[in-house]
């Protein structure tokens, strides 16, 4: 650790290493450019000199004109601050890259990642496996010059369906008349390759066979999911079980992968709104935030004040309903089957009432738009949501309270299980509910504020024991303060205008990157475009909190019960939509 | 209201038996049975599922139709509710599960994606609609649905079950239905049943790639 981290934006790198740290001097970006051969030194250096102690997103652009590869890494200071960008560029054709998973280990997923839908290998790395594609999958799909079956044309809308409006169907336009494709001269009889769990299974070979216990007991590979009752979607764990207990375990993604990002290349800016929807699909409303903010920092516009609010109270109602379904379903996985979810989605359905007011859609609201929100509030909502804020739900939170914290069950089986310790936690990267509840008071509102967070009196709520109890309590009080803020916002909303000029459904957004993150009620949900200029994004990356979130799930499971897993996973609160994107 | 559906009409109930006696076939009462305890498998896949819990839940309830007994297994489920995008590296275990429910089964593709792809067809890793790898019963448009419309479309479910007849019902043929094939991950999904057009593909696309070469050449 640092003495005294100094605050990213008065810090001049270049000073610390003249030699061959150089700005990234393209017109719209920032950051710097490492050369590949000094990248660990630089990962040192930013996490033990200058306090840049958690790495926040790992990603990868195809500079295809170029012909280079770029990594981008974004870190941040635990103590506060704006994000830290940093890049490497390596040649296209054989793009190698020093893995940093030894310096901050909550790279090791966005690296796969990184790997699997980019094809850029991490020397060095434990365990480089694709993620979210399958084992034997033909190309890295990210690519530039990588066709899906489908391909039609490079960017939308398509010349087939605008401006004159011919409709085919994307059957029809290919010979198999279905979505798949193979290499020339295929043939599938001969297709017997190691298949992707035999890769994964030979990764445990070392501790299959060392086992220490005096009874000498075989150990044992168990996998839950994908179709488990208890994995909150189509999520697979492989655990390496001693008996009862955990040895590893491993999880797999990709069963949920909708390709969120190559549609997202494809798409014009405001196309992608509707599919930020669909990510974290219980908070749609904050995904649309962090989507807006992003895309408005590269545009340079500012929404007006009343539009502000709006958002802000969406995005606080969403974080209740989020934290009430977590901890309704945590309540599941521990075995009280369906009766407090029905509880939580009791409470969910009031606030769903007024996103269906303001946006038309229950779940999929697509309610933000480039500087401001799609339309005002109609009338009688504010009361609604007056009526929730100051009578009902500080009600009904207080008798979740009164039922669950002190029950004798719910706390012998959430207390001292799944523990993360702060070191840990921002070592694996870990954001939201549970970085605070090991006890690191990081919330990017507080931050690195954003909109109009810096307005409200809120406390950052945060536990200090990691446990699954202490997350449960950090979700719980989250509530409690998300209320806190939406009670000043309904009665601080000024009148006026919900949009900063005319609503335009094409925008220009000048060639640039930008990296734009909201506080999501899962952790960090971050953006990262780049834009050439043109309708469509060059490269648009989501950092999605519950897929990094996921890195610390074998440190809190390890030598634990296997029925504790479902719990820690429960605690975790993921969203398949959001980890698989 | 039971007895006014499975009454046949035609035969007089005498006054004070009426509500407790009822003349009807075997088909009807053996499909009255059956629609109302319909029981789906407890199997979600993306975002339709959260909405599939909202219809479980109190306010929508669809435990007044049968339906509240939601199994995990799928052997003791009759109806398999596709709630989410079917993604290629998740479609050999649905067919695996659809294999293992026991008849009669039925399956209800609930929203856009699992209908035809929805919004993310063009998708690499995406499937076209699970109709084409399981048949299909109900199709429920939407995305996602609300739980009316998931309400709406068991209902039409049960009144298809309200058709059948026992003397056609696949189950109880001589011949019970094969096991549908499950799709193998290759280089990209390959379904068994197709393997001799995706071989003529192929072919035909590597003599187009030494025709472009030797043309160039």
């Amino acid at each position: 650790m640092a003495e005294s981290p100094v605050v990213g934006t008065q810090l001049n790198l270049l000073d610390h290493f003249p030699e061959w740290l150089k700005k990234d001097e393209r017109p719209g970006f920032e950051g710097y450019i490492v050369p590949a051969e000094h990248l660990l030194e630089f990962a040192h250096a930013l996490r033990d000199r200058f306090g840049y102690d958690l790495l926040s997103s790992v990603t990868g652009v195809d500079y295809l004109p170029e012909g280079k590869m770029e990594v981008v890494y974004h870190a941040l200071q635990t103590t506060g601050g704006p994000v830290l960008n940093f890049k490497v560029q390596v040649d296209r054709q054989n793009p190698v890259v020093p893995s940093v998973v030894s310096i901050w280990p909550g790279a090791d997923f966005q690296e796969r990642e990184a790997w699997d839908l980019l094809g850029i290998r991490f020397e060095g790395h434990p365990d480089l496996r694709r993620i979210l594609m399958w084992e034997g999958f033909a190309g890295h799909p990210l690519r530039k010059d990588w066709k899906e079956p489908y391909f039609e044309e490079e960017a939308k809308p398509y010349k087939s369906r605008w401006p004159e409006g011919h409709v085919q169907r994307a059957e029809d336009r290919h010979p198999l008349h279905d979505n798949v494709d193979y290499p020339a001269g295929f043939d599938p009889d001969s297709w017997s390759p190691e298949t992707a769990d035999d890769v994964l299974y030979k990764t445990y070979q070392s501790i299959m066979e060392g086992s220490d216990s005096e009874l000498h007991t075989d150990r044992m590979i168990v996998n839950l999911g994908p179709q488990h009752p208890s994995t909150h979607g189509v999520f697979r764990m492989v655990v390496v079980l001693d008996g009862e207990t955990v040895v590893d375990v491993k999880p797999v993604f990709g069963y949920l992968h909708r390709n969120h990002e190559k549609i997202g290349e494809r798409c014009t800016w405001l196309q992608i709104m509707p599919f930020t929807d669909r990510l974290d699909y219980i908070s749609s409303m904050s995904n649309n935030f962090g989507y807006a903010l992003a895309v408005e920092r590269l545009m340079g516009i500012k929404p007006p004040e009343r539009a502000e609010y709006i958002r802000v109270m969406m995005a606080e109602l969403t974080r209740i309903v989020s934290h009430l379904i977590s901890i309704g379903f945590l309540l599941n996985d521990l075995g009280a089957y369906f009766t407090p979810s029905l509880y939580a989605l009791e409470e969910r359905e009031l606030i769903l009432d007024i996103f269906e007011a303001v946006s038309g859609s229950r779940m999929m609201c697509n309610y933000f738009r480039f500087g401001g929100v799609a339309r005002d509030l109609p009338e009688g909502v504010l009361d609604k949501v007056k009526e929730l804020v100051f009578e009902r739900l500080p009600r009904k939170i207080d008798e979740f309270d009164r039922y669950l914290t002190r029950n004798e069950i719910v706390r012998v089986r959430t207390e001292g299980v799944g523990v993360l310790t702060a070191e840990q936690a921002i070592a694996l990267s870990a954001t939201g509910p549970i970085l605070r509840a090991s006890g690191v008071p990081y919330d990017i509102r507080r931050a690195d504020p954003y909109s109009i967070y810096d307005r409200f009196d809120f406390d950052v709520v945060v536990r200090y024991h990691g446990d699954v109890y202490d997350r449960y309590l950090v979700r719980l009080e989250e509530i409690r303060q998300s209320i806190r803020i939406l009670q000043q916002v309904v009665r601080d909303i000024p009148e006026g205008p919900v949009q900063t000029g005319k609503p335009q459904w094409q925008v220009r957004v000048p060639a640039g990157e930008s990296y734009g993150r909201v506080e999501g009620p899962k952790g960090e949900l971050g953006y990262y475009i780049v834009s050439n200029g043109k309708p469509n994004p060059w490269r648009y990356h989501v950092r999605a909190p519950s897929f990094v979130n996921l890195t610390s799930l074998a440190q809190m499971a390890r030598g634990g019960k296997v029925a504790d897993i479902v719990v820690i996973l429960g605690s975790i609160d993921i969203v398949l939509g959001e980890v698989d994107r | 209201m039971a007895n006014e559906d499975l009454q046949i009409p035609g035969y007089e109930i005498p006054p004070e038996m009426q509500g407790q006696v009822a003349v009807t076939t075997l088909d009807r009462i053996y499909n009255w049975g059956r629609k109302n305890s319909l029981w789906p498998m407890m199997f979600g896949l993306a975002c339709c599922a959260i909405e599939m819990i909202a219809t479980a839940a109190s306010r929508f309830d669809f435990a007044r139709f049968g339906m509240e007994v939601m199994r995990p297994s799928p052997r003791q489920a009759d109806v398999m509710i596709v709630s989410g995008t079917v993604t290629k590296k998740m479609v050999p275990q649905i067919v695996r599960l659809y294999n293992q429910m026991p008849e009669p089964k039925y399956v209800v593709a609930m929203g856009a994606c699992a209908s035809g792809g929805g919004p993310f067809k063009e998708g690499y890793n995406v499937v076209s609609g699970i109709d084409k790898f399981i048949p299909v019963d109900v199709y429920i448009p939407g995305c996602p649905p609300t739980p009316q419309a998931l309400i709406n479309g068991l209902m039409m479910l049960q009144k298809k079950v309200e058709r059948e007849s026992l003397r056609t019902a696949r189950w109880y043929s001589r011949e019970p239905a094969p096991a549908i094939p499950v799709p193998v991950l290759g280089p990209d999904l390959m379904d068994p049943r197709r393997y001799d057009e995706i071989r003529a593909y192929t072919l035909s696309k590597r003599n187009q790639q030494t025709t472009e070469e030797q043309t160039e050449a």
